[in-house]
């Protein structure tokens, strides 16, 4: 069971707690402009090396994981925020028009390329954190509806339900009370790896120049100004990749290692 | 099978209306006005009005809607905006590029997925299992664009094997495969690792059926009773899984062609949003989601022929 978990969690908290730290310190000034060190390779002085500008990659990491973490975060709170009522709904509800109307709406959702909706959506708000935030939250929105129907549905057949129904509690009482609690631990995993795809898919819209716009540093739009300099200085390009495989891996191993902790019967099915 | 068919048919077809409702809402109502968003803030009057009443924009909407799916459905996807060219015209030489580049990733992935899938379920708990699941867990997690370009780094500007990017065209289809092998490999590494890992838990969870202790009780290996009588039966999962990342790595290759120079639709796609041509934006978008939402359709009918216990359901 640690044997993912622990990884993970360390990964994980890594990348936070270094992105924490950017706000009170980085190890030198991502904002100065310094031509006269730009393109030096990993070093006492600059551990990870220096930009085309000079600057200090280390610290546009950390705080480019500032931009990585806000808008994967907040991507999976519209997800969460959006579709668990509308699982709840849809479940308590079962059978109903209302339910079908959702589960269709979501189909819908998942056919389209989502990646192509980002772009268009950033293509016609115009490029920004906000829009990127928006284009990926609501791709996560029918992962969650999906999810917590599912489980929610299973949930309504169970003793405890009845209980609560002979109690004269209504469904969206029933729904608040008894079932969201049951759903906590799914949600905690799934909202885990949706936040690890969220860093791949801001790394990716920032790469094409649709995610956080200069000057705030991003992992992707670092990799895209690295791409011409990768045959004469590599360790521009290599070091906003590796931060970014760290920190999926590490999300990854997290989510795995929660299910096995929280839900012990699937610990056999998955060794 | 007859009537599923229909049936999946006729979702099919609604699925269509309503995308080809919201990408024409996106595109055409969200940006307010289309005739100034294409031509900027400082255009003129008379020319925001040339374009206007060139684009049609002074009917109503209901009938620019229907007139634009008239279109789709005949083949005629307008006339671009910035090029003067039929976007059919463009999305058809594009599509050149973009389509065999997606199948010669399918194909990679599919031939790393399956032995690096079956092995790690033969060995399942063993050593080669865990080397297997660790290498998959790494795969999903390379960003494929960064992938990309460590792919450049080492076989284009260090040992010289393929070009940095660019494509040849199709007229000496050898040095258009390499120009696209290394799109390829790019596209196909984290698929490739996503479908390892369904491929195993399925063929794992095939591993506990009864026929599979009767092979074994037969005498046949571990290995071979999953081949013989494992792989098929664990191929619905696996199947689904192959049918999202064809429209995947159709519409994911926007992000590859930018890597590489390569003239397919993401390229198209990318010029015409930075040009503000939203005709073309709109028919590539909603030509991505109708390959999207066929291949949707065809696996649905792949694993009904699969599997007859699912025509019965729905």
């Amino acid at each position: 069971m640690t044997r993912r978990l622990l990884p993970g969690a360390v990964l994980s908290a890594l990348v936070i707690l270094a992105a924490l730290v950017s706000f009170v310190w980085t190890p030198g000034d991502v904002a100065s402009v310094e031509v006269a060190q730009r393109l030096q390779p990993p070093s006492a002085a600059h551990w990870l090396g220096t930009d085309q500008l000079g600057r200090d990659i280390l610290s546009m990491l950390m705080v480019g994981a500032r931009t990585s973490i806000a808008v994967a975060l907040l991507a999976v709170g519209i997800g969460i925020g959006a579709g668990v009522p509308l699982g709840l709904a849809a479940a308590a509800l079962h059978g109903s028009w209302l339910d079908e109307v959702i589960m269709r709406g979501n189909d819908l959702i998942f056919a389209f390329p989502a990646l192509v909706i980002a772009i268009l959506i950033t293509a016609i708000a115009g490029p920004g954190a906000v829009n990127a935030i928006v284009a990926i939250g609501i791709f996560n929105v029918p992962v969650f509806a999906r999810l917590s129907r599912g489980a929610a549905l299973s949930l309504w057949s169970r003793d405890f339900v009845l209980a609560a129904r002979l109690a004269g509690k209504g469904k969206p009482r029933i729904s608040a009370e008894h079932i969201l609690p049951n759903l906590a631990n799914l949600l905690i995993v799934q909202g885990t790896i949706q936040f690890s795809l969220g860093i791949l898919a801001e790394a990716g819209l920032s790469y094409v120049g649709l995610g956080a716009q200069p000057p705030v540093p991003s992992w992707g739009r670092m990799l895209a100004e690295a791409q011409t300099l990768v045959a004469i200085a590599p360790h521009v390009a290599l070091m906003p990749g590796l931060a970014i495989v760290l920190t999926v891996l590490g999300l990854n191993l997290l989510g795995d290692g929660l299910r096995d902790a929280l839900d012990p019967r699937l610990r056999d099915l998955r060794t | 099978m007859l009537s599923y068919a229909l049936r999946r048919l006729v979702s099919l077809a609604l699925s269509l209306a309503v995308a080809s409702l919201v990408v024409f809402l996106v595109v055409e109502v969200a940006p307010g006005d289309p005739a100034r968003y294409m031509l900027g803030t400082g255009a003129q009057e008379d020319t925001v009005a040339a374009l206007r009443a060139e684009l049609g924009l002074d009917r109503p909407r209901v009938e620019r809607y229907l007139a634009w799916v008239g279109g789709l459905l005949t083949g005629d996807l307008g006339t671009s905006y910035t090029y003067r060219t039929p976007v059919a015209q463009m999305v058809a030489d594009r599509l050149w590029v973009s389509l065999p580049l997606a199948l010669f990733a399918l194909a990679l992935s599919t031939l790393l997925a399956f032995p690096a899938g079956l092995y790690a379920a033969a060995r399942r708990g063993r050593a080669g299992d865990v080397a297997v699941m660790g290498a998959t867990q790494l795969g999903i997690a390379v960003p494929n664009f960064w992938f990309a370009m460590l792919l450049v780094l080492l076989f284009a500007i260090n040992l010289g094997w393929f070009g940095a990017g660019g494509f040849p065209g199709w007229s000496d289809p050898l040095a258009a495969i390499k120009a696209l092998t290394l799109p390829a490999v790019a596209l196909a590494l984290p698929q490739a690792a996503i479908l390892a890992r369904v491929l195993r838990s399925a063929l794992i969870d095939v591993l506990g059926e009864d026929f599979i202790r009767t092979a074994r009780a037969k005498g046949l290996t571990r290995f071979q009773a999953l081949w013989r009588h494992g792989v098929r039966n664990a191929l619905i999962p696996v199947l689904t899984i192959v049918g999202l990342q064809f429209s995947f790595l159709l519409a994911g290759a926007i992000i590859i062609e930018q890597v590489f120079f390569l003239p397919g639709l993401g390229r198209l796609i990318f010029q015409a949003i930075s040009a503000r041509d939203l005709i073309v934006v709109e028919s590539v978008v909603m030509l991505l989601v109708f390959a999207v939402i066929l291949v949707t359709f065809l696996t649905d009918l792949a694993y009904a022929w699969v599997d007859p216990r699912l025509r019965r359901r729905r």
